[in-house]
This record gives C-alpha cells, sequence and structure tokens, in this order.
C-alpha cells in the first residue's frame, strides 16, 4: 500500500525537481506512445527536442522558438499574477483575440497614414483591448459574485465569434478580392511589428514578454503588491486580517492578464500572422496555462517553460511532416507534459511512504 | 478490590518523528472516574485512540476484565464495551437527533422504538433531549448529549470522554458532572481527558499524568493541589502572573451601538454592543464559542466595516478603515485561528511578520518590501517569545501550535500597540507558554495599552481581566468588574436567563 504523507515544509528540491522530472517522464511515456505507433520512439523524440535547435535546418527553426515561446511568455506570466492570487483567468485566449482587433482596428483606420506614431498607438489600443475584456468577468464577479472560470472561458467563444464577424465585414480587405481576413499589416510599414534584427525572430512581443518577466519577478520578490498577491492565494482570510483588498486584487490581477494578452495579440496579429483572418488565433491563450504552470507560476520558470513548449510545437511541427506522426500524437504529448507536471508536483508537499499492510 | 476493568500495560506508539506513547501503564477500576492529564501533545489522544480501536499500538498489551484486549476498529472496542464521545462532534445537522444515533448503530431498532429509548435514557441521567429535534438547532451542550446518549445506549462499561466541557457553560457543565456521577455511582467506569484541573479535582476518583508522551505521575485530585498538578505536567514550575492594575487611563478604545452581520452565513451578527477600556486596562470577554467572537475580533480589527462612529480609537471615529489604517493608529489584533487566519501556513515567519508588521514597523518605503526589516523583526520575536524553530525563514505550519500562538501574538505586542485585542491567546498552548503569553499581555496592559482578551478559557479571564463582560448570541452581557465574581454570576452573563432556566 502506499500512502501520502504530508511533508511539515514544502520540499524546494522538489519543487524545482519537477518540471525537470516531468519533462523527461513525458519523453518515456512519449517514447511509448510513438513505439506504439509504429515509429522509432529515439527518432521522434530526437525530432522534437533536438532538430529544431540543432538539426538540419535549425537554421530556420531557431527565430520560430523565439515567435512562437514569446506570446506564450507574455500571456503565462500575466495569468500566473491571477493563479498565484487564486484568481482564475482562463479566457486569455478571447482576451489576446480583442487585443488583436483592436489594436489592428487602430492601425487599419489610420491606413495609409504612415506615422511613428501609430505603431504605440495600436499597442496602447491592444493593451486596454484586452484588459476590458478581461474586466467583464472580474466586475460580474465583484457585483454578482459570478465564477470567473465560467465567465472568462465563455467570453473566448464571444471573442471567436467577433473576431469571424470582424474578418468578414468591418475589417475587410476592401482590396482582397472578397477574400475573408483584412489587409496585411506587414505591408503596412508603420503598423507592422517586424523583426528587431532580422533572421532571429525577436520582434517587440518577445521583447515585451522578456521585460514582462522581469517586471513579475521584481513585483513578485520586492514589492508589497506581489507580497499582496502570494499571501492571498495561500490564505486569503490571512490577507483580509492583513488589509489586503480583495476586490481590488481581483481587478488588477484580471486586468493585468488580460492587458498582457492583449498585447501578445497585438503584436501577433500586427507581425508573425500579418492580418485578422477568421482563424487567427491557434490557441496561445490556452497553452499559456500550461506554461504558466509548467513554470511554476514562477516568472523565470515561465520564461523557460515558454521556451520548451514553443519547442515541442516546433518539433512537433516537424515530427508531423517528416515522420508522419499524426497530429494527435503530438497534442497528447504535450498534454502528457502538464499531466506529470501536476502528478510529480504531488511530491512537493508530500512524501510517498509504503505502509505496512494492516496499520491505519 | 477485584480486578481492574481495563489495564494498560507499556502501550509504545511511534509516528514518523515522534514517540507519541511511550511505554504507558494505568488501570481504570470498576466505577471509578479516571482523569487522563496532560498538556496538548503529550499523547492523551494516542492512548484513548488505542483503546478505541482507532490505533494499533506498537508494543505493549491491554486486559479487559482480565482477558486481553487487542481491538482493532472502533467496533470490536464497542461490542466490548467501550463508548466515546470525542471532542468534535460527528453529527449531521440536517437530521433530527433520533436519526442522527441510528446512523452510529449496526442495526438500528425502528425510529419509533429509538426515539422512546432515547427519551428513556436521556430523562434517567438527566440529559433532557427531544429525539426530533434538528440537530442543527441544538446548542453545543445539546448536541454533546446526543453523542453521549448514543454511548449509553449501547450500555458502555468504560465511557471515554475526550475534553467533554471545552465547549460548554458552568451550568451545562454542572449537568453534566451530575450525569457522570450517576453513570459512575450505576458502575460505568469513566475515562476523562481534560487539562482544566479544578474540573478533574471536582470530578475524577484517580488522575494518570501524561507527559511528552510518558506517563509521569499518578495521583488523587481531590488530594492534590492544582499547583502541584499543574506542575507534574508541565515538568517545570509554573509562573504565576503579576500584575498592578491601574484603571485612571483615559478611553483608548469605545464601542458604541455595534451592530454588524456577520461574513460567514453560519456566523454570529453583532447585536448592538457598547463598550470602552481604557489605557492600561484589561477587558477580558467570555463566552460559549460562536456567540459572536469572531465577529467581534474583525469589527475591531477592520475585517469587518462598519459605520464610522461605532468604532472609536482615541476618540476618532474608525469603524470605516480597514485593518491596515487602523494598525497606523495603534490597534492591532490577534485573531484565534493560527493558521489561515493570523498566519498564512505555507509562508515563512520572516512574511508572516510582515504579514501585520508593515505599518508599524516600516518594512515597506514606496510599496517596495524592506526584507531585511521583516527579518529582524521575525528575528526580534522569535527571541523575545521564545519561539522554538530553527529559524525564520521556516514555514508557519512546521511550528508546533504553541510556537506559532507565541509568535503570533509576540507579533503584536512587539509592535507596542494602543489597543490589542485578542482571541483565545492560549488556546492549545502549553501551560507554561500561556503563562509567558498572559504575562507578556500584562506587561503590556502596565505600559498603558488597552486591551481586551476574549477567550473561552474562564480561569484565564479571572487571572487577567480588570472587567469581565460575556458574549451570547452576539450580544455583550452588562459588564462587571473582575474581582469578586462567582463561577454562577459568571455563568449567568454567559449563558443569559434561558441558561439559568435550562439548568433547573
Amino acid at each position: 500500500m502506499i500512502r501520502l504523507e504530508k511533508r511539515a515544509e514544502p520540499s524546494q528540491l522538489w519543487s524545482l525537481l519537477t518540471p525537470v522530472v516531468a519533462v523527461i517522464t513525458t519523453m518515456i511515456a512519449g517514447g511509448l506512445l510513438f513505439a506504439a505507433l509504429g515509429k522509432n520512439p529515439f527518432v521522434a523524440i530526437r525530432t522534437i527536442f533536438y532538430d529544431p535547435l540543432f538539426g538540419e535546418f535549425a537554421f530556420y527553426y531557431r527565430p520560430q522558438l523565439l515567435v512562437k515561446g514569446g506570446p506564450l511568455i507574455l500571456i503565462a506570466i500575466g495569468l500566473s499574477l491571477g493563479f498565484r492570487a487564486g484568481i482564475w483567468n482562463i479566457g486569455a485566449e478571447g482576451q489576446y483575440i480583442i487585443g488583436a482587433l483592436c489594436g489592428a482596428g487602430a492601425g487599419l483606420a489610420l491606413y495609409p497614414m504612415e506615422s511613428v506614431l501609430i505603431f504605440p498607438l495600436m499597442i496602447l489600443c491592444g493593451l486596454l483591448g484586452g484588459m476590458l475584456w478581461a474586466m467583464i468577468p472580474a466586475i460580474l464577479k465583484l457585483k454578482f459574485g459570478t465564477n470567473e472560470i465560467l465567465v472568462s472561458l465563455m467570453l473566448v467563444y464571444v471573442a471567436e465569434q467577433l473576431l469571424a464577424s470582424m474578418s468578414l465585414g468591418l475589417l475587410k480587405n476592401p482590396e482582397g478580392f472578397g477574400f475573408p481576413g483584412s489587409r496585411n499589416l506587414q505591408d503596412y510599414p508603420s503598423a507592422h511589428n517586424a523583426e528587431l534584427i532580422a533572421g532571429t525572430g525577436m520582434h517587440w512581443g518577445v521583447l515585451t514578454a522578456f521585460i514582462a518577466v522581469i517586471f513579475a519577478y521584481v513585483l513578485l520578490k520586492k514589492h508589497m503588491l506581489g507580497f499582496n498577491i502570494r499571501l492571498t492565494g495561500e490564505a486569503p482570510r490571512a490577507a483580509r486580517f492583513g488589509g489586503v483588498n480583495p476586490n481590488r486584487l481581483i481587478l488588477f490581477c484580471m486586468g493585468a492578464s488580460g492587458a498582457l494578452a492583449g498585447l501578445a495579440g497585438l503584436f501577433e496579429v500586427a507581425g508573425p500572422a500579418g492580418q485578422v483572418s477568421i482563424d487567427f488565433n491557434v490557441g496561445y491563450g490556452f497553452t499559456a496555462i500550461i506554461v504558466a504552470f509548467l513554470g511554476r507560476l514562477h516568472p523565470v520558470g515561465i520564461l523557460l517553460a515558454g521556451l520548451l513548449m514553443a519547442l515541442t510545437y516546433i518539433g512537433g511541427d516537424i515530427a508531423q511532416s517528416s515522420l508522419s506522426l499524426p497530429s494527435a500524437a503530438i497534442q497528447v504529448f504535450q498534454g502528457m507534459l502538464l499531466f506529470f507536471l501536476l502528478a510529480f508536483d504531488v511530491l512537493t508537499n508530500f512524501r510517498i511512504r509504503l505502509a505496512v499492510k494492516g496499520a491505519a | 478490590m477485584s480486578a481492574p476493568l481495563l489495564s494498560i500495560q507499556a502501550l509504545t506508539k511511534a509516528y514518523p518523528g515522534v514517540v507519541a506513547n511511550d511505554s504507558v501503564s494505568f488501570d481504570i477500576e470498576q466505577g471509578q472516574v479516571h482523569a487522563l492529564l496532560g498538556e496538548n501533545g503529550a499523547g492523551k489522544s494516542t492512548v484513548v485512540k488505542m483503546i478505541y480501536g482507532l490505533v494499533k499500538p506498537d508494543s505493549g498489551s491491554m486486559t479487559w476484565q482480565g482477558a486481553p484486549f487487542a481491538p482493532t476498529d472502533p467496533n470490536a472496542a464497542r461490542s466490548a464495551g467501550v463508548g466515546m464521545v470525542f471532542q468534535h462532534f460527528s453529527l449531521f445537522d440536517a437530521l433530527n437527533v433520533a436519526e442522527n444515533v441510528a446512523l452510529g448503530m449496526e442495526n438500528p431498532p425502528p425510529m419509533r422504538d429509538l426515539a422512546a429509548r432515547i427519551k428513556e435514557v436521556s430523562e434517567n441521567y438527566g440529559l433532557p433531549l427531544d429525539p426530533a429535534r434538528t440537530v442543527g438547532d441544538l446548542s453545543a451542550g445539546e448536541r454533546q448529549r446526543v453523542e453521549i446518549i448514543r454511548c449509553l445506549l449501547q450500555d458502555p462499561k468504560l465511557l471515554i470522554m475526550d475534553e467533554p466541557t471545552s465547549v460548554l457553560t458552568p451550568q451545562e457543565v454542572q449537568i453534566l458532572f451530575k450525569t457522570l456521577r450517576q453513570l459512575k455511582a450505576e458502575g460505568t467506569s469513566i475515562l476523562y481527558i481534560s487539562h482544566k484541573l479544578e474540573e478533574i479535582r471536582s470530578l475524577c476518583d484517580h488522575a494518570s499524568i501524561l507527559r511528552l508522551g510518558k506517563n509521569v505521575g499518578e495521583c488523587i485530585p481531590a488530594q492534590t493541589s492544582a499547583r502541584n498538578m499543574a506542575e507534574l505536567m508541565v515538568g517545570d514550575t509554573l509562573q504565576t502572573p503579576t500584575r498592578t492594575a491601574n484603571l485612571d487611563g483615559e478611553v483608548l478604545l469605545n464601542v458604541r451601538n455595534l451592530s454588524a452581520k456577520s461574513a460567514s452565513a453560519f456566523g454570529t451578527s453583532l447585536k448592538d454592543i457598547s463598550f470602552s477600556v481604557k489605557s492600561g486596562e484589561i477587558l477580558g470577554l467570555g463566552g460559549v464559542a460562536g456567540n459572536g467572537q469572531d465577529e467581534l475580533l474583525a469589527a475591531l480589527s477592520g475585517e469587518l466595516r462598519t459605520s464610522p462612529d461605532t468604532v472609536q480609537i482615541k476618540g476618532n471615529p474608525v469603524g470605516h478603515l480597514g485593518p491596515k489604517n487602523r494598525r497606523g493608529i495603534g490597534t492591532l489584533a490577534a485573531p484565534e485561528e493560527r493558521l489561515g487566519h493570523a498566519a498564512a501556513p505555507n509562508m515563512s515567519l520572516i512574511e508572516n511578520a510582515l504579514l501585520t508588521g508593515e505599518v508599524r514597523q516600516n518594512l515597506s518605503k514606496k510599496g517596495f518590501v524592506n526584507w531585511k526589516g521583516a527579518q529582524d523583526f521575525a528575528q526580534d520575536i522569535i527571541k523575545a517569545f521564545d519561539v522554538r524553530t530553527p529559524g525564520p525563514d521556516r514555514a508557519a505550519r512546521a511550528l508546533s501550535g504553541g510556537n506559532l500562538q507565541k509568535f503570533v501574538i509576540g507579533r503584536e505586542v512587539l509592535q507596542e500597540p494602543d489597543v490589542l485585542v485578542v482571541n483565545q491567546p492560549t488556546w492549545g498552548v502549553d501551560a507554561a507558554a500561556a503563562a509567558a503569553i498572559r504575562q507578556s499581555l500584562l506587561d503590556l496592559a502596565a505600559k498603558g495599552t488597552a486591551l481586551v482578551v476574549i477567550s473561552q478559557d474562564l480561569d484565564e479571564l479571572m487571572e487577567i481581566s480588570d472587567r469581565f463582560g460575556a458574549l451570547n448570541e452576539g450580544r455583550l452581557s452588562e459588564i462587571r468588574p473582575a474581582a469578586g465574581l462567582t463561577i454562577e454570576e459568571i455563568g449567568l452573563m454567559m449563558g443569559g436567563v434561558s441558561a439559568q432556566e435550562a439548568a433547573e
């Protein structure tokens, strides 16, 4: 009989070790899965983890790491603040879409005017759009006690409908021969979120993500607000006793996560994606939830986890095309990562005891 | 004398990292009220869990009426004739008394017969109880009766009672004792667990004293002074608090017609509470748990806000201010629940020092935390209050209850408040630590702080209070000087008139 015994204190060692153990276990279990599908597991794992970084076409894949990792990190940092305080914004995908729509909309409204102020304006609109979309579940929670998990999640589907409507209507490219989708912002220099250093994948969004990591780190380590966030997550009653205003904290956490998700959307639509289209969103907002937890809700952890997740995306794409692995297998593989992480997470607060049979 | 009912020989039980019982032995005679005395963590609960079949001893043996006794589960213990009334009741609020009793039986008789039996037994033993009443509507004392009657229906030879009086008013305690004496007269043995010495002296024939899992002494309580028993329990000479009251100070805390709805659906709302506390004075507030203590503390700490004028500190209306602002003007509080309310369990002592120390200890500057200062403050508390911990970076939950309580009280005391409100300052704390905490509160009063001490421990309140009042269903009794109050008067204040009627 295996029994779990609560540790007197959370284990520092395990809290650092679980992500590593989870990745290794995922490799083993994933390898078994790929073997069951008739692929060579070692080749498959190498294709996913090694080829994007050091393989023959790594020069093409390496920049992708930042392009895909940037938005994941940016969104996950925002989410982690709320998650730490026990405020569950699950609708980052919706805030990402609305941020992209508002930011791109501001840029497109001014087309074809050229000005250095246009891009900053778009950034501001993207940020505000995401933030306001996140304010809906926040204010409903404060006023009516609704559950922010459900409301924010349902607003994702509302945002998706809005996106479809916009790309077929208001924001449709008038010169696009009737195809759905907006003008391509990559062809509009004032609005284009171009690479800062050509060939690296480094654009304004990636830079913002790195700044957000530093900002979140300082906030949580050094600032009273960060302390209050952690305190509220750990012990809400103690937080109220300490003098934390829970309502203000909900507004801050929802607002900050929405704003960062909106920014991620804007940088994506103005950069790598280029245009508002029906299927512009690819699920970064949901994957960022995995990233946030994989990174232990810690800013530096999220940075690493975002890059790792981006790696499995890119490697998964390669494995799909070169090894003809089904995309479902890749998704299962990514799911395993979160599964094993949560499973091993138990070891941070509990130790396993082999109990003698019959003992109570 | 015939063979003892239950004889315990050298019972030992170790848990990982701690030996809960180390070769504990004692005998319980037929018809004897046997006290098991010890501080929290002395191993009393482990002994009774072994007798009741909940825990298997590592070594040692028990003999029941001369035959070997090793119950594998509570059912085996019950069928042998052991009944147990737990400290925490296991009753369903939504069911009535008879249904709750039936749930504890293997083959419950038809409900009508059972109700009749309950009525009969409850009347026989002077514990009036209506089998048809819903448990959710019963007082703590009545709920305990349900548990006792549940045991009595099995005709136990040994009844184990774990801290039975902690939830009762003095009048209810008298009723309970009458019942227990009647049971004893009928030949039932009782194993009575408590750390309230006066109770044990008045009720028990024999006492076994445990300290740190070991049996450190036996005595006949009626012939031993409470002080001697306490010293056996603690293994140390007790420090009795000393104080000199000074009651000419100015009024620091003034509460006027305070009414507030409880934040919790199961809480007690405060109803028209008025009192004032002077500089250097300790106001003791008694009352059975759940009569508005938590709410009163919340209203004074600022967690529960009211209209400005209802709470005044040094003449300033503060009812609308939150905890941080109130700390700024010198009002501190220490809630009852250590883990999760007064302290965050998973956070370090440094972070917990920051929790209430931010404002008065200047632990933040422009919003940025002064961690060095917080660490120093935590160190100061640990040193001044003898908190046993390897270091201030330890998580609060890693501390024992008594040590964490010393930390929580110390954190507020060291901030030199003008007004301090504490709820259950020595709850679950060993006698030596409790004495130290009380002394620190007295010292604080001597320096001119106005204190409100909310407690369910009447001995404690009588020891340190200048004036005494009691909370009952969210109302505050008349406040009277503590000196000269009799236990009967206190009981009436705690229970109001209705309790007296119930007692008679």
